[in-house]
């Protein structure tokens, strides 16, 4: 039997098991939008603005391991979605993002709500598809999710025109999909691997480095036996937090520009580095020119290839999935007579404790105002370390990286490449939906959280008990943070004037909104909260203005050139 | 150093674009670029020729490899090949200057394809530093227009770049 475009769409979502799509219709879309009205299987969540609906289905996909798929009209629809997958494609999110466009025949007639969809979003997506007749929705459909989810994950945009929708085929659902172009390798190379293990048992100095492709590959398991069976140090980068249990000893905290001093300092110092699903952003390792002086040999392993030796030359090299790799590891190493060097490893570890010494994620406690890391530390303590935290971006966003300690994988969220303000909330619904019996806090700051407020009222429609926690210091933080340390106290446009009451915006949303002033409120106030089962809570708290994140590695600077707290 | 990559590519709309975005997206230079069907329909060959460090040329190649529609990518410069050039150049060719040109067209093996009482169009074949020295062994001034294909390669002796 022939099906229109828009069924044959929406029976291949079915196929592919979505359970939900965030979505917002308009004109070009209007045939899909009818035909998900007519069933229930693939439930859509209606949000307030496009960027919105990329980000819940970014959120629902990486506290979920599934593809999040969102669906835009053509034009306005399409531009408005660009942040949110941008966002994705930074972060390597697996993602179907579906659009609709103008029928074939207007296309590059300057139509109304017309926009080239394909060459707007090609930068930042992992492939991008214009169906122009109705016999391949289905294929493209099966190739979108099939590119989305394999090798390095990214986002896939499948753009539609109205007749195409509407146009009629026969329609069955390829079981499988091979394309000749994309065959990404994903065994580890053996003769590499062995290279690797010998290295890594030949270490004296040695250190774990990963990052969000361990979680990705939902690698943790495997990484964390290796680790422990190696007992070497190990830091996450803020993509990668939770891979590796955040309370386990040999965890040393996260590396980079708001790293901890002793996991910068044994990323510097080691004489092996292991780094693991990560690339050597220049928020983790700083100058390149410095991190390169230190003599050390790099182990590799990336699912990408144009991520090994971008920035930082290796030594041994690993293509392929980290899982697979760190697994094939595990067996060498436990089936190996060789051991780690007790006595060197004993030494290192020593030198690593004198590090931690420094205690550098301390702050004033006996503050008379709310300090952020107080509430963060807090908020850890309430929930026992097993919310879903989300965050936009700024200071807040790294305090919660810091004080927030994740044991699993999936559970810290925020947009780490792009660094995208406005990412935590909707992104928020999407994790709430994904896990609807868990606590979700929404990490954020009175200006990020502006910058998407309006899903707010998603949240009230779907009955989304997320809890924000609005670190308020009526700053954009982190801009203000780098004009006192490097543009001389000069505060440009940093200052966030005319703020909303958010406890009265939180209750016209139809949420319980709070209000907390005072250092001795913190932990009744979430204690409240999060007793909220059923309502979204807005927590608004009133934070020290001068505080500053540390410690602080000045962009462009060595990894090692830290400015600590007390330095100030 | 300069560098000849091969490429094949998905015969798809858009592949190109997705090709030279890639090179301005990530700040690699493009000296000349051609692209055409191969004698399978469905399959373009396209030739870049760019330069870079080792490094540079290491992560062209692999970003290349990285986007969806690229098949099959081969750095020429890496071993033996042959690379031609197709140029076509107007000259002014008039009075003494006459059997000059057409002269130094046949020592350079170019054939005269088009000729008016004051001019010929010349056809001329090779790598891209012999057309160059064609254009500098004739004096600037009687060039009226040039045109330039860039250069296409393929690897000398048994080596092959297909699917």
């Amino acid at each position: 039997m022939e099906l229109t475009g828009a069924e044959i769409l929406i029976r291949c979502l079915q196929e592919e098991g979505v359970d939900y799509v965030f979505g917002y219709p308009g004109g070009a879309v209007l045939n899909i939008y009818d035909e998900l009205f007519k069933q229930t299987r693939v439930k859509h969540v209606l949000v307030r603005h496009e960027q919105g609906a990329v980000h819940a289905a970014d959120g629902y996909s990486r506290s979920s391991h599934k593809v999040g798929v969102a669906l835009v009209t053509s034009g306005p629809g399409v531009t408005n979605a660009v942040t949110g997958i941008a966002t994705a494609h930074m972060d390597s999110v697996p993602l179907v993002v579906i659009t609709g466009q103008v029928p074939t025949a207007a296309i590059g007639q300057d139509a109304f709500q017309e926009c080239d969809t394909v060459g707007i979003t090609r930068p930042c997506v992992k492939h991008n598809f214009l169906v122009k007749n109705v016999a391949d929705v289905a294929v493209t459909i099966k190739k979108a999710f099939y590119l989305a989810a394999t090798g390095r994950p990214g986002p896939v945009v499948v753009d539609i025109p109205k007749d195409v929708t509407q146009a009629k085929a026969e329609f069955s659902y390829p079981k499988t999909i091979s394309m000749r172009s994309y065959n990404p390798v994903t065994k580890g190379h053996a003769g590499q691997i062995k290279k690797a293990v010998q290295l890594l048992l030949e270490a004296k100095r040695p250190m774990v480095y990963t990052g969000g492709g361990v979680i990705l590959n939902d690698a943790s398991e495997a990484l964390t036996r290796l680790v422990r069976l190696l007992g070497f140090p190990c830091t996450n980068t803020l993509m990668g937090l939770g891979a590796f249990p955040g309370t386990d000893p040999q965890f040393t905290g996260m590396p980079g520009m708001h790293g901890t001093y002793e996991s910068n300092m044994a990323m510097q110092n080691c004489d092996v580095l292991f780094a693991v699903g990560t690339r050597f952003d220049d928020r983790v390792i700083g100058d390149p020119a410095h991190f390169y002086r230190a003599d050390r040999k790099i182990i590799h392993i990336d699912i990408d290839p144009s991520s090994i030796s971008k920035r930082v030359k290796v030594d041994v090299p690993i293509v392929g999935y980290v899982g697979d790799v760190l697994n094939e590891m595990v067996k060498l190493v436990e089936s190996s007579p060789a051991r780690p060097d007790g006595a060197a490893l004993k030494a290192w570890w020593a030198e690593i404790k004198d590090w931690q010494r420094k205690d550098c994620l301390r702050y004033d406690r006996a503050s008379k105002l709310i300090k952020p890391q107080f509430v963060l530390e807090k908020l850890y303590e309430l929930t026992r370390g097993d919310a879903f935290v989300t965050s936009d971006v700024g200071q807040h966003q790294m305090w919660a990286a810091q004080y927030y300690k994740f044991d699993k994988p999936r559970r810290w969220i925020n947009s780490g490449g792009l660094g995208t303000m406005g990412f935590g909330l909707p992104a928020a619904m999407g994790v709430q939906l994904a896990n609807p019996d868990a606590t979700v806090a929404c990490v954020t700051g009175e200006a990020s959280i502006q910058m998407c407020i309006q899903e707010l009222s998603t949240c009230k429609q779907y009955h989304l008990p997320i809890k924000i926690v609005n670190l308020n210091n009526r700053y954009m933080g982190m801009v203000r943070q780098w004009q006192e340390f490097f543009y001389g106290n000069r505060y440009a446009e940093s200052y966030m004037d005319a703020l909303p009451d958010f406890v009265k915006l939180a209750e016209a949303y139809g949420h319980v909104g709070m209000k907390i002033e005072q250092p001795r409120d913190v932990e009744g106030a979430l204690r409240e909260a999060l007793a909220q089962k059923e309502r979204l809570v807005f927590l608004d708290f009133i934070t020290d203005q001068t505080e500053n994140v540390f410690p602080m590695v000045p962009g462009g600077k060595g990894l090692t050139e830290m400015i600590l707290a007390e330095e100030l | 150093m300069r560098h000849i990559l091969s490429i094949l590519v998905e015969n798809e709309a858009g592949a190109l674009s997705r090709i030279s975005g890639l090179f301005s997206a990530r700040g690699y230079n493009i000296e000349s670029l051609t692209v055409a069907p191969t004698e399978d329909p469905t399959m373009s060959r396209m030739t870049i020729v760019t330069s870079g460090s080792d490094d540079v040329i290491e992560q062209i190649t692999k970003q290349l490899n990285k986007l969806v529609e690229v098949v099959k990518v081969v750095d020429l410069t890496e071993g033996n090949h042959i690379e031609r050039e197709l140029m076509l150049v107007k000259v002014r060719a008039a009075g003494k200057d006459r059997d000059e040109m057409k002269r130094l067209a046949d020592i350079f093996r170019g054939r005269i394809l088009d000729v008016t009482d004051k001019s010929y169009t010349i056809e001329l074949t090779g790598t891209g530093s012999k057309l160059d020295a064609f254009l500098q062994a004739i004096e600037p001034g009687v060039i009226l227009e040039t045109v330039r294909t860039g250069a296409s390669g393929i690897g000398r002796g048994e080596r092959i770049l297909r699917i």
